[in-house]
């Protein structure tokens, strides 16, 4: 078989085509920076869930539970090793009183339940979402992920990544303070 | 005025690349050697004045000069001078100096150890690598100056991240970037080759000894970093499929590919189009890694500070570079002869399997990265990508990758029969076998993957012996003449045998670390203990104490076997008051047959500690693999080196006896002989 010079030609410039595209799918992607992009949410009132536990025998987690408070709502999985890189701060900033819920994304309850077991359990709910509707609804790019959610329900800030000592002084903490005496 | 005697050489070098890059290009063109000689001495005069600025950074962290911005923001006067000096490189400013540094490292020395190449063919080479010089000594005086100055002075710094306290700085990113970097070479050659027009693969014989290299290196600066995360992160993970793992993961494995289809192109001219295109494709990923880490464009624990100029940057270099290598490359590569016949059941077949294989799981990798982009993009629904999607994408296509890099090596040339072959594998497919039932049946049926795992490591590590009993007929002749043709035995095979050797114990390692392994959580008071893996776990003591810019909580555990055997180990917790944050540092007895992790957690209300315990079985051979690996390369270096002279005769007998590979020589025909 000898390749005919045409295609010869359209497979040598194939590469060239395809990168192209992918440096077009970067150029928008940098307009995009997910760190600085606010959620399409934001604003607005967090979508109503109830989620199955992931401790074993607790009641799971739902939008009633947060009703009236001013809370952190963290996006975490077993899976995901950026969240084991926030798990202890997570774990300073819950035994300094700090509101935090969980939702354990795309995993499995157990292996859930084995990693707060093995690291520690900053929530004080949380609830597993491995069909990621919740998450979805939420707008989640990536692991972890945390929502803060005022008195009235609405998401007013959406944190990509992990909560840094940097973001919780600088960001979180001012805006949580704030919530709670404003209403 | 010395921060400023570094901004000078900065300018200075950004001078002599551009030198280096005309010169390289026109020098050729008008058939000028003294041109083609400036190419040369710009070459070297870049890395020593990009080696001054980075010296003098250096300096400026080593002595703690606050008015420089970069200074004042990643070190702090209480810090080790290790740590301060390991501070240049840990940081957007300083870790782009060195990515260049190591790039005029590369030029620097192909001017110098490049003499045997065709005189316009290493200009060609150098003014490529002059203008990848070019493009980041820019980005760094526009975007990323370490240079600039602060005002008014701070009388300490911010300090340093924590986490990057540690022997893995020293070493882990300068191994990484001499490898990422490294395959800059990859890309200047095969460009240069296009540029010049065919020349009958004899570019490979030229660029492989750098490719090797960059390979070596990025093979060593994986295995450390992943090292490195196993002993800080404090949570007994070795890899988590972090974007910026991934961006290192990439190269790599293309590199891999590359250093397999060189052979080929080096010894059968076949696969040479293939060949220029992968160099081009290798580098591209090290640049794409590159600009992941840099824009922020994905979330990861490891993006340095972010800022978008940055990023728009490096993806203009990402598109001039790449776009204009393929872009290159679709013009000439239809030129290109066809390479030489050969049977899909032969070495050369093999080694294609190998780099479909090698392709496909850099492409998964590199759709498991991009993925939350791509998403993000079209606005649909999103998925997780995790480990979840990596154990089933990167599995099945490893698993074939590995069952072929037995057959291949013992595979002959051009074309095999499937009943010698056969006699050829015989002993490794019996000893995986046994292997495989064995710790099945030690395992009473409960673990068969790690039977599966361990079975498979076998055949890997008899498989690479197996090359060295068929290459020196060790059982087929006496003694004497196999140990005669075993010293004989080309280095380069000897490197196949130690790298091919490395994968096996790499999986050995996998194996038992992942489907072996325990863990365990308890709560401890002084006196208290817990049993684990058949020993007694105690925790005799926990102390308090100060490091040189830490506050530490150190526990005494105490691990006790059945037969008196005790393990000490002392997990820490580290505060660092000038970030205001914690780190821990887990406490690792390593043996070559597992590990026993501590780690400690956090102290609850009634005075007792959590202690996190993990048992893996095997894991040392993660990284010992990697580092036999590397190993394999350095062999296949030196053999290169050493044996590079021109080699004549091509005898066919040879080539069938697969004794020896076909030497490649200028003179060989390399006519179109079309593909059968």
């Amino acid at each position: 078989m000898t390749l005919s010079r045409k295609m010869l030609l359209a497979a040598s410039l194939a590469p060239l085509l395809v990168f192209g595209v992918l440096a077009v799918a970067l150029y928008f992607g940098l307009q995009q920076d997910p760190s600085t992009l606010p959620s399409v949410l934001i604003g607005k009132p967090a979508p109503a869930f109830a989620l199955g536990p992931v401790r074993a025998g607790d009641g799971g987690f739902s939008r009633d539970d947060i009703r009236g408070k001013v809370v952190l709502v963290n996006v975490w999985g077993s899976w995901c090793g950026a969240c084991k890189m926030e798990h202890p701060y997570l774990m300073e900033l819950a035994a300094g009183g700090a509101p935090i819920y969980g939702v354990d994304w795309k995993d499995d309850p157990a292996d859930g339940a084995k990693t707060l077991k093995m690291m520690g359990d900053p929530y004080v709910k949380v609830g597993n979402d491995q069909a990621g509707r919740l998450s979805l609804d939420l707008g989640v790019t990536g692991a972890p992920e945390t929502f803060l959610i005022d008195r009235t329900g609405r998401i007013r800030y959406k944190q990509v990544g992990p909560i840094t000592p940097e973001v919780w002084r600088g960001t979180l903490a001012p805006m949580i303070a704030k919530l709670e005496q404003g209403q | 005025m010395i921060p400023e005697i570094g901004r000078f050489c900065l300018y200075l070098a950004l001078g002599l690349s551009i030198v280096q890059m005309a010169a390289g290009f026109v020098g050729p063109l008008r058939a000028n050697p003294r041109i083609m000689a400036l190419s040369q001495s710009a070459a070297f005069g870049q890395f020593l004045f990009v080696a001054v600025a980075f010296a003098i950074l250096v300096r400026l962290f080593a002595t703690s000069d606050f008015s420089v911005m970069v200074v004042a923001a990643n070190s702090h006067t209480t810090k080790p001078l290790f740590y301060k000096i390991a501070a240049t490189w840990g940081h957007h400013e300083g870790s782009m100096l060195l990515w260049v540094l190591v790039l005029a490292l590369f030029g620097a020395a192909i001017a110098y150890f490049g003499r045997s190449m065709p005189d316009t063919f290493r200009a060609r080479v150098l003014g490529v690598q002059g203008l990848i010089g070019v493009f980041f000594l820019l980005f760094i005086i526009f975007t990323s100056n370490p240079f600039v100055r602060l005002f008014p002075v701070p009388l300490e710094g911010e300090g340093f991240n924590p986490l990057l306290q540690d022997p893995g700085i020293v070493s882990h990113p300068p191994m990484l970037y001499l490898g990422y970097v490294g395959f800059s070479t990859a890309f200047s050659f095969a460009v240069a080759a296009l540029i010049e027009g065919p020349a009958g693969g004899l570019w490979v014989r030229y660029a492989r000894p750098w490719i090797l290299a960059a390979w070596i290196c990025l093979t060593i600066g994986i295995t450390l970093g992943s090292l490195w995360a196993y002993s800080v992160l404090g949570w007994g993970g070795w890899w988590f499929w972090d974007p910026v793992e991934n961006a290192s993961l990439m190269p790599w494995l293309l590199g891999t590919a590359l250093v397999h289809s060189a052979l080929v192109v080096e010894r059968r001219f076949s696969l040479e189009r293939w060949t220029l295109l992968l160099s081009i494709l290798t580098f591209s990923m090290s640049l794409l890694g590159t600009f992941v880490v840099r824009s922020g464009i994905l979330t990861s624990v490891h993006a340095f500070a972010v800022d978008p100029a940055r990023g728009t940057f490096i993806l203009i270099i990402l598109i001039l570079a790449t776009g204009g290598g393929l872009a290159l490359y679709g013009l000439r590569a239809p030129g290109l002869p066809s390479g030489r016949v050969f049977g899909l059941f032969s070495r050369e077949g093999s080694l294609v399997l190998n780099n479909i294989l090698l392709v496909t799981i850099t492409g998964t990798v590199f759709l498991g990265t991009f993925y939350p982009l791509f998403v993000e993009l079209s606005g649909k629904d999103k998925i997780s990508v995790g480990v979840p999607y990596y154990a089933l994408t990167f599995v099945p296509l490893a698993a074939p990758l590995l069952l072929a890099m037995v057959i291949g090596p013992l595979l002959l040339w051009r074309k095999d029969s499937a009943r010698g072959w056969v006699a050829r594998i015989g002993p490794g497919l019996f000893l995986a076998f046994s292997v495989l039932i064995l710790t099945g049946a030690a395992t009473h049926g409960r673990n068969l993957l790690l039977a599966l795992w361990l079975g498979l490591a076998t055949w890997l590590i008899v498989g690479a012996a197996l090359i060295l009993v068929r290459r020196a007929r060790i059982g087929q002749a006496p003694l004497a003449d196999s140990l005669k043709l075993a010293r004989a035995l080309p280095m380069a095979t000897w490197g196949a045998i130690i790298a091919h050797l490395g994968i096996g114990l790499l999986v050995c390692g996998l194996g038992g670390a992942t489907t072996a392994k325990e863990e365990g959580v308890a709560l401890l008071g002084p006196g208290q203990s817990t049993p684990f893996i058949g020993r007694q776990l105690t925790l005799k003591d926990v102390s308090t104490g100060k490091g040189p810019n830490f506050e530490y909580v150190r526990a005494r555990i105490d691990a006790v076997a059945p037969g008196g055997d005790v393990i000490h180990l002392t997990p820490e917790r580290r505060f660092y008051p000038e970030r205001q944050s914690e780190t821990t540092k887990a406490s690792v007895r390593e043996t070559p047959f597992g590990n026993l992790y501590v780690a400690l957690g956090d102290q609850v209300t009634d005075g007792r500690w959590t202690v996190r315990f993990y048992s893996h079985p095997l894991a040392i051979w993660i990284w010992l693999g990697g580092f036999v690996m590397a190993l394999g390369g350095v062999l296949a270096l030196v053999g290169n080196r050493t044996q590079s002279g021109p080699r004549t005769g091509d005898s066919a007998a040879e080539v069938r006896a697969g004794s020896r590979p076909a030497p490649a020589t200028a003179t060989a025909p390399t006519g179109a002989e079309g593909v059968a």
